[in-house]
């Protein structure tokens, strides 16, 4: 994908386009959405087909599937204890769509849902709701004692519950702005090396040789942006667990 | 042979968190590159809590413009506290 003319056009990529054609544009159905339902159709063709065999001894896309699977189930049970498997769907299905959302935008002309705010916002409030509401519901009105720790001083109270609420608020926002500024820096990267590439060999066979330094370093950024897609789904599931057990143990 | 190739895998698992949960890590798995992305992620985000809250507080209220500077400090510090939370995870008591 060159740049159109001799500029550095980073941006572009995650601007938003209906597909489907009318029907598309009439909705607003954006490639976004295009790809939300793609990562949903990849997980469940994982699940649906990779588990068809049930075999004992696992084939590739059987042990594909179990190894997400006992992986996710892992973090839960460690990061919430036993009697947070009953959140494992929850997690799960964040997990994997932000890993295939992640993954699926490393592949040439697809497009990185989870590179836009609003997408990985919603999640976070969702994630932000949910553990609120768990909270309350396990806790009842001690869930408001969170907000003032046992054993301070009383004449603090002024300051540590504001100062409290804000932290609490806080979490969705740095949970989504974490996962939308980490895909957008790399797919910035990205693009921008790639077009010194094009820059440098538009200028004539001298200078090839020097639009090679890019093409390498982009080489090795499209895997560490793998390493960075994988650990975002990771980092975002896990703090998913830590507030979910705060919201089930709460102190 | 056999055990050397075991060792080796269960040195790297470790080395990049996979494992993190036998020894007793406790959210902060990542390395200093997890810890310093997320530092400063913690520090504006509830930093922007706090301006908005207290923004929104004015216009509401009309007392612009001093719950917002009240409020940026009070976010300032919740970012503060969200950093040491992160580096100093909260004891949790035995079940």
């Amino acid at each position: 994908m060159a740049a159109e003319g001799p500029t550095i056009d980073a941006l572009s990529q995650f601007e938003l386009t209906p597909v489907f054609g009318a029907f598309g544009a009439a909705v607003n159905f954006s490639q976004a959405n295009a790809f939300m339902l793609v990562s949903v159709a990849l997980i469940s063709a994982l699940y649906v087909y990779g588990m068809r065999p049930r075999a004992v001894v696992p084939g590739r896309l059987q042990a594909a599937a179990e190894m997400l699977h006992d992986f996710v189930l892992g973090l839960v049970t460690s990061q919430v204890g036993e009697e947070g498997r009953r959140y494992f769907p929850f997690v799960f299905s964040l997990f994997a769509f932000i890993l295939f959302g992640n993954m699926l935008g490393m592949l040439p002309y697809a497009f990185t849902h989870t590179s836009h705010i609003a997408v990985t916002l919603t999640l976070a409030v969702l994630v932000f709701l949910v553990t609120t509401i768990i909270a309350i519901r396990l806790h009842g009105l001690k869930f408001f004692g969170y907000f003032f720790p046992e054993g301070a001083p009383l004449w603090l109270a002024p300051i540590i519950i504001p100062v409290e609420i804000v932290s609490y608020i806080s979490r969705p926002i740095s949970l989504s702005i974490r996962l939308f500024a980490n895909m957008v820096a790399g797919h910035v990267m990205l693009k921008v090396f790639a077009t010194f590439v094009v820059l440098l060999g538009g200028l004539g066979a001298a200078w090839l040789p020097l639009a090679a330094l890019p093409l390498a370093i982009n080489v090795a950024l499209v895997g560490f942006e793998i390493l960075v897609a994988f650990l975002q789904a990771y980092v975002f599931a896990i703090l998913t667990c830590i507030y979910l057990h705060d919201a089930v143990h709460l102190h | 042979m056999a055990d050397e190739f075991d060792d080796r895998l269960r040195k790297a698992r470790t080395r990049h968190g996979l494992d993190a949960a036998e020894n007793g890590g406790k959210g902060s798995v990542h390395g200093p590159w997890g810890f310093g992305l997320r530092a400063g992620v913690e520090l504006v985000s509830a930093l922007i809590v706090g301006v908005g809250l207290g923004f929104l507080l004015d216009r509401w209220l009309g007392t612009s413009p001093w719950l917002l500077m009240v409020m940026i400090l009070v976010g300032g510090a919740a970012g503060v506290m969200n950093i040491y939370r992160l580096f100093m995870p909260p004891k949790r008591p035995p079940k």
